[in-house]
């Protein structure tokens, strides 16, 4: 990019924030109060670059933010102005400057915040989102994520931020962000990897490219995972032609690379999983042997994996069933009863694998025990649909004369009341 | 304009009109029909300009209540009585009269059942009070 004349693209203007933060925090400002006037400078810029671009957008707003930093030493009430104003924010955009970002990351990212703030605080401060954005995307009132925020700050007040961070929690940060994705108006996925992808420009710990990786080789199935109808997709019936084999070719570059270090790490291993499901040109070519090596390293990471990464061991149980039969599968998630009994997860995979060994009526039971727990919409509707889907090809369900074919999916019943339509021109 | 709750209930209420199975034991396609009918509803309240909120609750409840001074919260998870109420979810309407509110939960109960008949299941239509009006 020339110096002459910036236009307004917020894609850069977001990159510069971790930047213009870590400066002034750098120069010895108190995070909290250097991530207030940045917020402001930002609101500035985003009403005076239009007409008057700056020349140096970095510099320009490092000298606004600190003029707003001496005048909020003077007044409190720039406080209260800046909560109020936050409102147009740019789109991601690339950037560079890993160092910055890691530094800010750091920040809002310290162990003693919940885990709901260091999320918060770091798609603000190091994603460049506004306040009302964050909470679009979390579904929580707008003064929820900013009371979260300015408490998330009251807690870094006075600290001084120049000891490394803690990269696991930065990672796991990262990860909450890219999982809670999935609705929202925002695309915190999209940001999520926005952010990992800078965090390996900032460090060369392979974990960090490990999650990069897991985050695109997941992403890459995007398209395929729900129909039109918005119904979930499960792997095995995906369309594989949906799925963005540029992305999955990033993916298992970046993965590579991390591996290359021979530094495993959970998320590493996950990538490597989800690399041999994207690598398999169809369902029955999926490398379960493979896959079930890789499970066997990630359960063997911790020292109680029932206690400490239960998931792992659920994961691990269907490619069990995979390899050596259901059987098998099925006796796996017994060890973990105790631990997930209660989760829909749990109950959905050992109706897969009653599923799997054409045990249909104890499926049709597992599924229906697993929507009854399942936490959300789409995947309660998605395990009554395979509860039902297993009862009915039971031979026995043909018999039954409520349930013979009866028209499409999805089609209005004949004679269904017409919609009341709300009175026109009624207010 | 007044809000309403149209609150669908896992159980308890009136009498049902009629009995039928749960739904993971209907045929595939009438699930199918009933949870397009769900989607449905709530594209026509948005269209409306009727839409407020829906939600849906998961069947598992605690009941908890203070505990004492320096003491954890009492729970009890169950077993409740199958005769208890338990509220399943919610549409959240805002609309011009009570006969509105009644007119969109009678639609609501329309939903396709077994067979796609419909359910005729009972709602409970629970006005929402309004804040007190602030100050001008």
């Amino acid at each position: 990019m020339t110096r002459t004349t910036p236009p307004l693209d917020e894609g850069t203007l977001r990159a510069l924030v971790p930047r213009v933060l870590a400066g002034l925090v750098r120069r010895g400002e108190d995070f909290d109060a250097a991530e207030d006037a940045l917020q402001e400078a930002l609101i500035e810029a985003l009403r005076v670059w239009p007409e008057h671009p700056a020349d140096d957008p970095q510099a320009w707003l490092t000298t606004v933010a600190t003029r707003r930093l001496v005048d909020a030493r003077r007044s409190e009430a720039a406080r209260a102005r800046r909560e109020e104003a936050v409102h147009a924010e740019p789109p991601p955009g690339p950037t560079e400057e890993g160092d910055d970002t890691l530094f800010v990351l750091f920040c809002c990212c310290q162990p003693e915040l919940a885990p709901a703030s260091q999320v918060a605080l770091t798609l603000r401060a190091v994603g460049g989102l506004s306040t009302r954005e964050i909470a679009d995307a979390f579904y929580v009132p707008e003064a929820t994520i900013a009371q979260r925020i300015s408490r998330a700050k009251r807690t870094l007040r006075g600290r001084r931020l120049d000891r490394p961070g803690d990269l696991a929690v930065v990672l796991r940060v990262l990860y909450l962000v890219y999982t809670a994705g999935h609705a929202g108006r925002v695309d915190l996925v999209g940001e999520a990897i926005r952010l990992a992808r800078q965090l390996t420009l900032a460090t060369s710990e392979p974990e960090a490219r490990g999650l990069l990786a897991l985050m695109l080789l997941n992403h890459a199935r995007r398209a395929a995972r729900l129909d039109a109808e918005g119904r979930i997709v499960t792997l095995d019936r995906q369309d594989r032609g949906l799925w963005d084999t540029r992305e999955i070719a990033e993916g298992v570059r970046v993965l590579q690379s991390a591996l290359a270090v021979q530094r495993p790490g959970h998320y590493q291993i996950e990538a490597a999983i989800a690399a041999l499901h994207d690598d398999a040109a169809s369902a029955e070519e999926t490398d379960w042997p493979q896959i079930l090596a890789w499970y066997d390293d990630l359960v063997a990471l911790t020292d109680d994996p029932v206690r400490q990464d239960p998931a792992a061991v659920l994961g691990r149980a269907v490619a069990v069933g995979h390899v050596l039969g259901a059987a098998a599968g099925l006796r796996e998630t017994n060890r973990l009863r105790e631990v997930l009994g209660e989760r829909h997860r749990w109950h959905a995979v050992r109706a897969h694998l009653h599923e799997l060994s054409g045990d249909l009526t104890p499926a049709a039971t597992a599924y229906a025990e697993a929507a009854r727990r399942a936490t959300d919409v789409a995947e309660r509707d998605h395990l009554v649909r395979q509860a039902a889907r297993a009862r009915a090809s039971l031979p026995r369900a043909r018999d039954d004369p409520t349930q013979g074919a009866r028209g499409h999916c999805g089609r209005r019943p004949r004679g269904r009341d017409r919609v009341p339509r709300r009175r026109a021109g009624a207010r | 304009m007044p809000k309403y709750l149209l609150l669908k209930h896992y159980r308890g209420g009136p009498a049902p009109h009629h009995p039928f199975p749960p739904m993971d034991q209907w045929a595939p396609e009438d699930v199918e029909a009933h949870i397009a009918f769900q989607r449905h509803v709530a594209d026509v309240l948005r269209e409306n300009g009727e839409y407020v909120d829906a939600q849906a609750l998961t069947p598992t409840r605690t009941w908890v209540r203070y505990g004492g001074p320096d003491a954890a919260p009492v729970t009890t998870d169950g077993p409740h009585p199958e005769t208890s109420e338990l509220v399943a979810g919610w549409y959240m309407i805002d609309v011009e009269s009570y006969e509105r509110a009644l007119e969109l939960a009678a639609y609501v109960s329309s939903e396709p059942g077994p067979g796609q008949e419909p359910l005729y299941e009972w709602l409970d239509v629970r006005e929402v009070m309004s804040e007190a009006p602030a100050a001008e």
